[in-house]
């Protein structure tokens, strides 16, 4: 055993990812492109406020979709019906998306020129917490049918995510679900994450969202444009 | 099972330091792991042996040092322990805390011939 060795390594495990993140933070800030990485368990209903969303936000801003799922295209062609570009990374045996899969189907887009970029990440609230994209912040799609301790559950997750939308909100009448129960234990995870309730099947509360989305797009403009405006 | 991807990161890594440094046989490789980290340590060792097969770091141990869970909190205005991260201030109970450590993720050192 004498000829063993110790060598110092010290490198993060992320770190490989975490560098092609960053190029892709740049690339995005370089088009100007405002991006946003969606997180949910399955069913929470990401695809349905996204089909909303774009439908709605396409004249006021160039969009692109990436969607992440193990299998089928079937929620890139959902999108893809409003008449916004989407690209499906199918992520086979893996269970989240990673900076590269994102690096590659932005290549795919076209040009979002000053724009928005939604990453529809693989539903998962484990996984995916781990791996930065190059997004500018995490948006945690929670619904009303789940229960209210899952911040709790997985707390990776909300402590990751800068938004959480509470979605299904119509259905919450009947199903006892308790709201102020739910942001309280969001707010023990993550003290500073901003809550909206909305419903993607009658579009309750998507207008204090957009208005979220519109507020962040100026903050990152560069001011000689916001000048100019 | 992002284990497996991050046991493929660890492997990349050792495998970039043996180009470097001139090594061919790994014995141990020893890591830090935040006990806010997104690793489950089992889980870790489990696929660690999978991902290891055919490499400089096959048959290698893997030693997980845990580092522990450090917050911040607002309202005691001094670094406080945590187990996880929905657990109150273990002096004040309430929960305006800040993660400051605990969530690393990180290949500390190697054992090598």
């Amino acid at each position: 055993m004498s000829s063993d060795r110790i060598i110092q390594v010290e490198r993060d495990i992320l770190g490989k990812n975490d560098r092609l993140a960053a190029d892709n933070r740049a690339r995005f800030r370089a088009d100007d492109v405002l991006a946003f990485n969606l997180v949910s368990s399955p069913g929470a209903g990401k695809t349905s406020l996204l089909v909303r969303a774009v439908s709605e936000l396409k004249g006021s801003f160039a969009i692109g979709v990436i969607e992440g799922d193990q299998q089928t295209s079937n929620d890139a062609e959902r999108i893809r019906a409003t008449g916004v570009p989407a690209i499906q990374v199918n992520t086979g045996k893996g269970c989240h998306l990673d900076a590269a899969m994102v690096a590659d189907a932005y290549d795919r887009l076209p040009w979002l020129n000053g724009g928005l970029l939604f990453i529809e990440n693989v539903g998962n609230l484990v996984c995916p917490a781990a791996f930065d994209l190059g997004e500018a912040c995490k948006i945690v799609v929670f619904s009303t049918t789940e229960g209210e301790d899952k911040p709790l559950k997985y707390p990776d997750m909300f402590a990751a995510s800068s938004l959480m939308l509470i979605n299904k909100i119509d259905l919450a009448p009947v199903l006892d679900f308790d709201l102020a129960k739910t942001i309280e234990y969001a707010r023990r995870v993550n003290p500073n994450i901003e809550v909206l309730t909305v419903s993607a099947r009658t579009g309750e509360g998507f207008a204090a969202f957009y208005a979220w989305i519109r507020k962040r797009a100026v903050a990152m403009k560069p001011a000689t444009m916001t000048a100019a405006e | 099972m992002h284990e497996m991807a991050l046991c493929e990161g660890i492997i990349g890594i050792v495998e970039e330091e043996a180009r470097k440094r001139g090594f061919a046989k790994v014995n141990v490789v020893c890591l830090e792991i935040g006990a806010l980290s997104h690793v489950a340590p089992e889980a870790m060792k489990f696929c660690f042996e999978a991902v290891a097969a055919r490499t400089v770091a096959q048959g290698a141990k893997l030693e997980i040092v845990e580092t522990p869970g450090v917050a911040w909190c607002m309202a005691c205005s001094k670094s406080v322990e945590i187990k996880q991260r929905y657990e109150p201030c273990p002096s004040c109970g309430g929960y305006q805390l800040q993660v400051t450590g605990g969530e690393e993720m990180r290949v500390r050192e190697l054992e090598v011939d």
